[in-house]
């Protein structure tokens, strides 16, 4: 009873050590805030590569992909129906993308997916990236005529849609006017267009067109018909810059109602490129660079279509990609290793991953990362455990006196003993518990935090142009929480026991001696 | 009949060593101390008085000799009988009071209960154990001060308190080391009243050690100590 009733007194009393614990404290804290926020990213980056990322993926090498998808179906159910919770098969392209914007041609390499929304959406979250919000439920890859989220881009002239794409082709047919006008006036001029700059005009080398194997666009009136819909990774269009004012603004090079052209190959052996237009029905945003910038979606049966992915004479299409997504709990790797049991890759061009196996790399370096910043922090409190010791050797020579006294009263040396360590759990238990609260409060108000200092040192703690994230991402993990708490107080309770043991074994007759 | 002895010590011999020095304190003390009498240990500084009484209170052990606490051996005992003999059998008290300075009046006399029980069987019997505290308080006469640290405490007032704590345990014997050496001499003679009261109405066994024979004259039974060694054991009339 004496120890608790000491020990209480002590924290009270012995200021010195409550200001050891501070770097205890600070050590817990930016341990919560670190760990918060490296969840936070983990988390986000997890939902994000898993969300396009279905569990398990069959790749096909073979440019004219794999024929007979059903059949493959039925043998992957075969194989393990009773880990499948849903299944999707598509067409992945590596395509090139032509934006033409103001005249000037744009180009990305993209990866060109055909898919087919509601299956694919099963096996992914594909919808949920979408921007337009009926888009997310039913992505028909239909222009809509409203609904975009129009604060994404205040500098349109017009709302994203058909009210844009009839802006656009009045605008087109304007300046077509204005242009065949100009050539009337100057019809006896002989001067080469090709030099008069930027044009509105198709302005891809004709010799790439001529040697594409693709079917002519279509003559279709832009302010009524679209052409086949394709859904652009935002950053595939998009730019995020800073304005004058150092706000980040997202620029646009097309939008929801803006024709662009995909260039992408044929499935036949003598592979020819195609150029589509599509017109661009809505945007994907992931909130990952990798995936924002380098996809694009189209239906599936269009692109199967462009491609002569399907056989003439049965009418059986090819696929290039199965996607598998799991049952709860199931294991992905058991799962893999049985498909690639049954398409062994001496027999089949196929490349079956799981998303781990695809991300790998970079879900290991969070975890290192992670990892390293935990050995760094707890290294602080072992720092903050060395002040403790020090600080509690000169409470136990402080204490001599007192000390010879409890032995004279008949304490026993474990008793003794124990008034120091349970002083130092105590001491750790205050120093980890102000940590503990100080890092959720902090890791709540982070956001507005960054705020502060970013108004305070002018610097941008989180630049939303590198991250895709507006706010700083944060998951507060109990199991964390507990495991900081329990290894400060560890550590501080490991710092005091030297002091506990010179306190313990201290001859009562010197201590009561002791000036 | 004479009353039965309380703690006795035979030949019992103490030696510190400095720099490899022998310096012997005692050299072979014989005391028997009798139940219900108040003994004085009388000597010079330097005699070995405070050594023996350290070693009567088994706060250190002698190199030779034996010291029996109501028949039983006691400084060979091991360090849990040592400590439950000194919170349960003695009562101690010091020339400098030695109150731990954080707790109040109260909590310093509640301390060696707090030190013989758990945490739980306190809590079961907090109660009566703070109602005996603060008889034992009101014994000595300090109440009135039982919220009060030490630091606001007078000398006088921190003796009577470290007698109550001596008391709080319901000891045979209670030594007490240079009780009025650090007093002045009127609040000395109040404390010794109070320790005469003690072994007059309650029967209270004291052993007392001091060094001024004016103090031990007031005792029942004086030994005298020089240089390690107990040169006379009388009644204390005849100590001069």
């Amino acid at each position: 009873m004496y120890r608790w009733l000491l020990c209480f007194r002590y924290l009270r009393t012995r200021y010195i050590a409550l200001a050891s614990i501070i770097s205890v404290t600070l050590g817990v804290a930016t341990l919560i805030v670190v760990n918060s926020v490296m969840a936070g990213f983990s988390a986000e980056m997890h939902d994000r590569l898993h969300g396009l990322a279905s569990d398990v993926m069959i790749e096909c090498h073979n440019s004219g992909g794999m024929p007979d998808p059903e059949r493959h179906l039925a043998e992957i159910k075969e194989v393990c129906g009773d880990q499948i919770a849903g299944m999707s098969v598509s067409v992945n392209v590596p395509s090139m993308l032509g934006i033409e914007y103001r005249g000037q041609n744009i180009a990305r390499h993209v990866q060109l997916i055909g898919l087919d929304a509601a299956s694919y959406d099963k096996v992914s979250d594909f919808g949920k990236y979408l921007l337009h919000p009926k888009n997310q439920t039913d992505a028909n890859f239909q222009l809509r005529s409203g609904g975009y989220p129009m604060e994404r881009d205040p500098m349109s002239p017009t709302p994203w849609g058909w009210a844009h794409r009839r802006h656009t082709a009045a605008v087109a047919k304007m300046l077509e006017a204005e242009r065949d006008r100009i050539s009337a006036l100057t019809a006896s001029e002989t001067a080469s267009t090709s030099s008069a700059g930027p044009s509105m005009g198709n302005t891809f080398s004709p010799e790439l067109l001529a040697d594409s194997d693709g079917k002519a666009p279509e003559a279709l009136d832009p302010a009524k018909d679209q052409f086949p819909g394709i859904i652009l990774g935002i950053a595939t269009c998009s730019a995020k810059m800073r304005d004058d004012q150092n706000i980040v603004r997202e620029h646009y090079y097309c939008r929801p109602g803006d024709d662009v052209r995909m260039m992408f190959p044929n499935a036949s052996d003598n592979a020819k490129v195609i150029n589509q237009k599509f017109t661009v029905v809505d945007l994907y945003e992931s909130g990952m660079s990798e995936y924002d910038s380098s996809f694009a979606f189209c239906r599936l049966d269009k692109l199967q279509d462009f491609r002569g992915m399907i056989d003439p004479s049965s009418g059986v299409r090819s696929i290039t990609t199965i996607q598998l997504k799991l049952i709860e709990g199931a294991d992905l790797n058991a799962v893999r290793d049985a498909l690639r049991l049954r398409y062994p890759s001496d027999l089949y061009a196929y490349n079956i991953q799981t998303w781990r196996d695809m991300q790998g790399p970079l879900l290991a370096a969070v975890r290192l990362e992670t990892m390293i910043l935990n050995i760094l922090l707890f290294l602080i409190i072992a720092v903050a455990g060395f002040g403790i010791l020090a600080t509690f050797f000169m409470i136990v020579v402080e204490k001599t006196r007192d000390i010879g006294t409890l032995k004279a009263l008949g304490a026993s040396g474990k008793g003794v003993m124990s008034i120091f360590l349970t002083y130092g759990l105590l001491l750790g238990f205050v120093g980890s518990g102000a940590g503990l609260l100080g890092g959720l409060i902090f890791v709540q108000h982070i956001n507005r935090i960054a705020g502060w200092i970013e108004t305070i040192t002018g610097q941008e703690v989180f630049d939303p142009t590198v991250y895709y994230f507006n706010e700083i991402p944060t998951i507060i993990h109990p199991f964390t929480l507990c495991w900081v708490m329990v290894g400060a107080m560890t550590i501080a309770v490991i710092a005091s026991v030297l002091p506990a043991l010179r306190a313990a074994r201290m001859h009562p007759v010197q201590a009561l001696r002791f000036e | 009949m004479s009353n039965p002895f309380v703690l006795q010590a035979f030949g019992v011999k103490k030696s510190y060593h400095k720099d490899k020095i022998e310096v012997p304190v005692l050299r072979g003390v014989d005391v028997n101390i009798t139940e219900g009498v108040v003994t004085a240990l009388v000597g010079r500084s330097g005699s070995g008085k405070s050594t023996l009484m350290h070693l009567l209170a088994t706060l250190d052990q002698p190199d030779e000799g034996e010291i029996y606490f109501r028949g039983h051996r006691i400084d060979n005992a091991s360090r849990a009988e040592r400590d439950s003999f000194r919170n349960n059998d003695i009562g101690i008290i010091f020339q400098f009071y030695h109150l731990l300075p954080e707790l109040s009046a109260l909590e310093n006399v509640l301390a060696p209960i707090m030190i013989h029980k758990s945490a739980w069987s306190y809590f079961k019997t907090r109660k009566e154990t703070r109602q005996r505290a603060e008889a034992m308080l009101d014994r000595v006469g300090l109440l009135h001060r039982a919220t009060h640290k030490p630091s606001e405490m007078s000398g006088g007032e921190m003796q009577r308190c470290a007698i109550a704590r001596s008391l709080m345990t319901d000891p045979s014997l209670l030594l007490a080391d240079e009780p009025t050496g650090n007093l002045d001499t009127e609040t000395g003679r109040d404390i010794l009243k109070l320790l005469r009261e003690l072994n007059g109405d309650d029967g209270l066994t004291i052993a007392m050690i001091t060094h001024d024979d004016a103090i031990a004259e007031q005792a029942d039974l004086c030994y005298r100590m020089d240089d390690g060694v107990v040169k006379s054991a009388k009644p204390s009339m005849q100590v001069a």
